[in-house]
């Protein structure tokens, strides 16, 4: 049954050093300030998993948090690089980076199928791409019943999920509104599960099919106001495009992306709602 | 009469020509959501588009930064969940055209969005394959838009993220289940379509005041026009200043910092 925690407790409490973590949101409900939250308490050696790494990862790689990083599209949409990224990579500052890489089809039924509690997903993928000979996780099967030769890549079981979604109501469970992206998958992929929201209110006001993920399929909530920012929350803030312009800049250079965090980060407390830096 | 133009409205309008009324179109970000949105608000209003996020059949105002901008899923017919997305829409058939941009594209339309150099010790490491690499086999066919350079236009691509038809030409023959493959490249030189039976990316159309010469220059492979080579239209005016108008009015939204909308 979800728990009612504050970030800092749940993070300190779910998340350990050399934990596989996916933390997800497609472009839509990112957790940025549970990310922040993974910083200030300078976890270390994770393997972070999403399939668009995006600002938030390119900020905990650089932050040092990460080991190993398991994606499908690395950049900053619309923008360019993610240059904190790409200097672990090509470059192994602050360390070096692992990588596997997949295509987002490969990750989102991989995500799927370790909510439903299978060892591997079955697609038709990959055909003709190089991505299999630089990622010994793709396999390709034969279908027992046609005989089509069919991708096959390992389901994701995440020691911890953590996702941002609207609403919680006070039971614990969650609404998620939008673009729904693969948050349910995740969280019941993994084994534990920390959903930050931007408030906890009486009434859901869910429709009858809406995503709504059960309080007893969450471990712990924390209530994140403006916690996606600078990604946004459908009915709450919009995507603030200027910044992920702005990040281009700060994060091409090791001094300002440092100064960034110091001032970002590690100078806010973790019941601040995280300021992108914009204003 | 002439109108004034640029290269690259040369390219989006041609590109968005390239899309009718009719076609379920895969949309990827940047180039072919310009073009995608411009023929969608002028000749093909009907042309359905979907992102990759989950937004099925949306009309944005604005084009998006990123793919799965809220714009998107408000203007959405409905939203789904990214596995249903890539499962039910695209594997499932459902996509008529596959619309992708690339880093570098190579004579067989292969595409690389991984990494220039070494996989193990990259020169510049790009993206990722994203979407590409299932949209280019799922979607009955593809289109790709991109700009015409020496540095993007190799003989061979330094990683194929996503085929074309392969190293060889071949790589779709006797694969069941899948698209036709790219069908035409668009680029701010000219059209360039898949020779039928090699596969060798050749082209078709100039774009006006472009010579051969211009496209032999921007390419990194010994290029061959079509014998029967065309003067691609020019864009007309409702074109131009429809595709003005969303680029002026997504340059404002994108410039200005949003704020809390409670």
């Amino acid at each position: 049954m979800a728990e009612v925690l504050s970030l800092q407790e749940a993070v300190s409490r779910h998340i350990s050093n050399g934990d596989i973590v996916a933390m997800e949101g497609f472009t839509h409900l990112i957790p940025f300030a549970a990310g922040h939250e993974i910083i200030r308490q300078k976890k270390r050696d994770l393997t972070l998993i999403r399939m668009t790494p995006d600002l938030i990862y390119d900020q905990m790689i650089g932050a040092g948090c990460a080991r190993k990083l398991i994606f499908s599209w690395g950049g900053n949409p619309g923008v360019g690089s993610l240059h904190r990224l790409r200097d672990a990579v090509e470059k192994g500052w602050p360390n070096k980076l692992e990588i596997l890489e997949h295509s987002h089809a490969a990750m989102a039924c991989a995500y799927e199928a370790g909510a439903a509690g299978l060892p591997l997903a079955v697609l038709r993928g990959y055909i003709g791409s190089d991505l299999p000979k630089v990622n010994d996780q793709i396999k390709f099967i034969e279908c027992p019943f046609s005989g089509e030769r069919l991708a096959a890549v390992p389901s994701i079981r995440p020691d911890v999920a953590v996702i941002h979604a609207q609403r919680a109501d006070r039971k614990g469970n969650v609404l998620v509104e939008g673009i729904v992206g693969i948050q349910k998958e995740v969280v019941l992929a993994a084994n534990r599960s920390i959903v930050t929201v931007e408030e906890i209110v009486d009434d859901l006001g869910a429709s009858v099919n809406a995503c709504v993920i059960p309080a007893w399929a969450i471990t712990a909530i924390a209530e994140a106001p403006k916690g996606a920012k600078p990604s946004y929350a459908l009915g709450y803030y919009d995507r603030d495009n200027a910044f992920y312009k702005e990040w281009d800049l700060i994060a091409r250079d090791r001094d300002s992306f440092q100064a960034w965090l110091q001032d970002n980060v590690f100078a806010r407390v973790s019941e601040h709602a995280p300021e992108t830096g914009a204003q | 009469m002439s109108i004034e133009f640029t290269s690259s409205e040369m390219m989006c309008v041609t590109a968005a020509r390239a899309l009718t009324n009719g076609m379920t179109c895969f949309v990827g970000i940047g180039l072919p959501s310009e073009a995608a949105n411009l023929a969608r608000l002028t000749h093909a209003p009907d042309v359905i588009l979907i992102y990759e996020s989950g937004t099925l059949q949306t009309k944005p105002d604005i084009l998006p930064l990123s793919i799965g901008d809220g714009e998107l899923c408000e203007s959405a017919l409905t939203t789904v969940s990214v596995p249903e997305m890539f499962r039910y829409w695209l594997q499932g058939g459902h996509i008529s055209v596959g619309f992708l941009g690339t880093a570098q594209i190579d004579r067989y339309a292969n595409l690389n969005t991984t990494l220039i150099g070494d996989y193990r010790e990259p020169k510049v490491r790009l993206p990722g394959g994203g979407g590409a690499p299932e949209i280019a086999t799922n979607a009955k066919e593809v289109l790709i838009t991109v700009k015409h350079s020496k540095r993007t236009f190799v003989k061979d691509v330094d990683f194929v993220t996503t085929v074309g038809f392969g190293r060889d030409g071949k790589a779709r023959d006797n694969v069941p289940n899948i698209g036709r493959g790219p069908t035409v490249v668009i680029t701010d030189l000219c059209i360039l379509k898949p020779d039928p039976d090699t596969k060798e990316l050749v082209v078709t159309s100039l774009h006006p005041n472009v010579t051969r010469d211009q496209v032999i220059e921007a390419t990194g492979w010994d290029i061959r026009f079509a014998e029967q080579l065309d003067t691609t239209p020019e864009p007309g005016a409702r074109e131009l200043e429809v595709l003005r108008d969303l680029k002026a009015r997504t340059n404002a939204h994108h410039a200005s910092t949003q704020t809390s909308q409670q």
